[in-house]
């Protein structure tokens, strides 16, 4: 019987992840179930009291997929608290009495490729260095044309006439995307969907709202976790700057570090622990770039966020910026959320005039 | 020249580095005050300069630099990022420097450990002692000879814990929690008072030989990579035998503690273990009730063994 292996979800990123398990595993991918607000109950019903709410979703999304079928699944490690919730997972999960493979693909914070080709090849023997490159690389480049892709759309769905029009196309570019075998085709499938994204028909006025999302990662690649709150704004005719995905947080964020510690040195003299200095420099780019206002997502209890939050907060102070904290939590109200949107989207209107 | 004089907040890594600092300025020529024990008003000063998700721990360190924040030239704020190679400590202690600076108006002397980057406590102590003004011998020796006084008070202490362990005939309770909850006035106190007053043996978890750390840590966790956390783990796992009941001390919410001390509950079945979390709502009755009942328990415990 061939098995089956899972992982939990992470915005549109499963669309990558699942391509790359499927080349270079000889086992059947099948994703967990799309969260739901039953996964979040469950997750909060086995896990820890304190713990933030993607251990929550994670744990959830692992209920869901084992209970459907899985033998195996897969957690990556790395930054905060992240590097440790595999071992807790696995161990909640095998107390529940469920019987699976658990394999953890990034052990420390520094990803080693090395070692992850040989978790590879443990899963498939006929893996060769070669093949595992290429399709890493190729992951990888899918990754970037989706997180490219996702900045043109946050630039413009705001203004569309329908949002569907956007919201329709980018399944279909996801689907597609999902079936593709080279770099050739991969590119054109991305030169393609930019052609189509940049002309769907959009009424944007020169002085739209422009606001800049910021905090931590999972509650801002995860739509569920914020509860569609880009959705939300988009709906309110708002352009909307996103720093954190994927490309980022592999690839940029260690070659900018020193860069953006030096500019804003007069608040930051070392780095705050995750990406908790890159928040602080986020806001100092939004101000310098003219932004309208600045969210802050996290889950509840984030530590890193919440030692910069004080920073944040004079800085934003300092140079008279709106900004407004969201904490989200398994019992956050989604009601409370869209009030507070609203008053702060009133707010920047009055303000801008 | 008058004396400098170094301000210490006693709060989180006092309790852990107090013979350090202290005997390090002294050495030095410095005059140096220490911050009075944690009180409710303490707390109070320090809420206002952070957000309210913030760890007890960290608003009642706030409070401290708030008390010393016109008593003396500097106030010292280390940062710490890692202890031990590939290990880590809670990211609260990497942000502490860049939050005081950027809330309290104070002057403030730092050092900045990171062993991932190379900048050991050596480095980080002359470092701090040149930018006081010191030659560079005199700094060397004083960190030296500080040294070495930590070293002593520290085998004192663990000499101290080693009799009451042979000794005693009283049921023994090994509170784990990091040295800055379990020593704090606010934290701790109130509970190993309440310990002490019914004939238990309170035994510190942060006091014992960590030579074989590692093994005895691999015994319950395998990748944890918080540096206290672990040294809280092989406390457990060196202690448990001897022990009559565990409490794991931590206070509202502490990031590390959260998924540390679940994975110690679930792994440690061969000892009673409580889990109490203090928070800055004061309750202490309901504490209170929770310590009577486990006490029972353990009392029973014995009595049925023996």
């Amino acid at each position: 019987m061939n098995k089956i292996i899972s992982f939990p979800h992470l915005g549109n990123y499963s669309v990558p992840i699942s391509f790359l398990l499927r080349e270079l595993t000889k086992y059947e991918v099948r994703e967990s179930p799309p969260i739901t607000k039953k996964t979040l109950e469950i997750g909060s019903k086995y896990a820890p009291d304190t713990v933030c709410v993607p251990f929550k979703y994670n744990l959830g999304n692992f209920i869901e997929t084992l209970d459907n079928g899985s033998d195996i699944l897969i957690q990556a490690g790395g930054g905060c608290r992240y590097g440790y919730y595999s071992e807790v997972q696995e161990k909640i999960l095998r107390d529940l009495g469920y019987n699976f493979e658990f394999i953890n693909l990034i052990d420390s914070d520094k990803m080693k490729i090395r070692e992850v080709y040989r978790t590879f090849k443990k899963m498939n023997k006929h893996l060769n260095f070669f093949k595992f490159s290429y399709y890493m690389l190729l992951t990888i480049q899918m990754i970037r044309y989706m997180d490219k892709l996702d900045e043109i759309i946050r630039h413009r769905i705001g203004f569309s006439l329908n949002i569907k029009d956007f919201t329709n196309n980018k399944s279909k570019m996801l689907d597609e995307f999902s079936k593709v075998n080279s770099f050739y085709s991969l590119t054109r499938k991305y030169f393609k969907y930019k052609k189509i994204f940049k002309n769907i028909k959009i009424i944007k006025p020169n002085n739209c709202i422009k606001i800049g999302i910021i905090g931590e990662l999972y509650t801002a690649m995860e739509p569920f976790s914020s509860y569609f709150l880009e959705m939300e704004l988009a709906k309110n005719n708002i352009e909307i700057k996103r720093f954190t995905n994927l490309t980022y947080l592999l690839f940029q964020k260690r070659r900018q570090t020193k860069k953006m510690l030096g500019k804003i040195k007069d608040y930051c003299t070392y780095t705050l622990g995750a990406d908790g200095m890159d928040n602080v420099y986020r806001c100092k780019y939004l101000i310098d770039n003219k932004y309208d206002g600045i969210i802050h997502t996290k889950p509840f209890g984030c530590t890193p966020e919440v030692g910069a939050i004080p920073i944040i907060e004079k800085i934003c102070s300092d140079n008279c910026m709106p900004i407004i904290f969201f904490s989200f939590d398994s019992q956050t109200s989604e009601v409370g959320i869209k009030t507070r949107l609203e008053a702060f989207y009133d707010m920047l209107n009055v303000k801008k005039g | 020249m008058d004396k400098i004089t170094i301000g210490i907040p006693r709060a989180l890594l006092y309790y852990k580095y107090k013979d350090l600092w202290i005997n390090f300025f002294e050495k030095l020529g410095c005059n140096v005050i220490v911050s009075p024990c944690s009180t409710k008003e303490t707390l109070e000063n320090g809420k206002k300069y952070l957000n309210d998700e913030a760890c007890l721990s960290i608003k009642i360190y706030m409070g401290h630099v708030d008390y010393l924040k016109d008593k003396c030239d500097y106030v010292l704020v280390p940062r710490y990022v890692s202890l031990v190679k590939h290990e880590k400590l809670c990211t609260n202690f990497s942000c502490l420097y860049d939050l005081v600076r950027n809330k309290i108006d104070v002057p403030i002397i730092n050092y900045n450990i990171d062993i991932d980057k190379k900048e050991d406590e050596f480095y980080a102590f002359t470092g701090m002692g040149l930018a006081l003004g010191f030659k560079y011998a005199k700094v060397v020796k004083a960190y030296k000879d500080a040294k070495k006084d930590e070293k002593i008070s520290s085998d004192k202490r663990l000499l101290k814990q080693k009799s009451i362990l042979g000794s005693s005939k009283n049921i023994k309770i090994l509170v784990a929690g990091h040295p800055y909850n379990m020593y704090d006035n606010l934290i701790g106190k109130p509970i190993i008072e309440f310990l002490k007053k019914n004939n238990i043996e309170v035994i510190y978890a942060d006091i014992y030989d960590k030579k074989y750390l590692k093994s005895e840590v691999e015994r319950i966790t395998k990748r944890n990579y918080w540096t206290f956390n672990k040294e809280l783990i092989g406390s457990i796992s060196h202690h448990k035998k001897r022990m009559d009941g565990i409490i794991l001390l931590t206070v509202f919410p502490c990031g590390p503690d959260s998924l540390s001390n679940e994975m110690i509950i679930r792994n440690v079945l061969d000892v009673p273990i409580i889990q109490l979390v203090i928070d800055e709502l004061d309750s202490e009755a309901g504490i209170i009730t929770r310590l009577e009942s486990f006490i029972d328990i353990l009392n029973e415990r014995r009595q049925v063994h023996e």
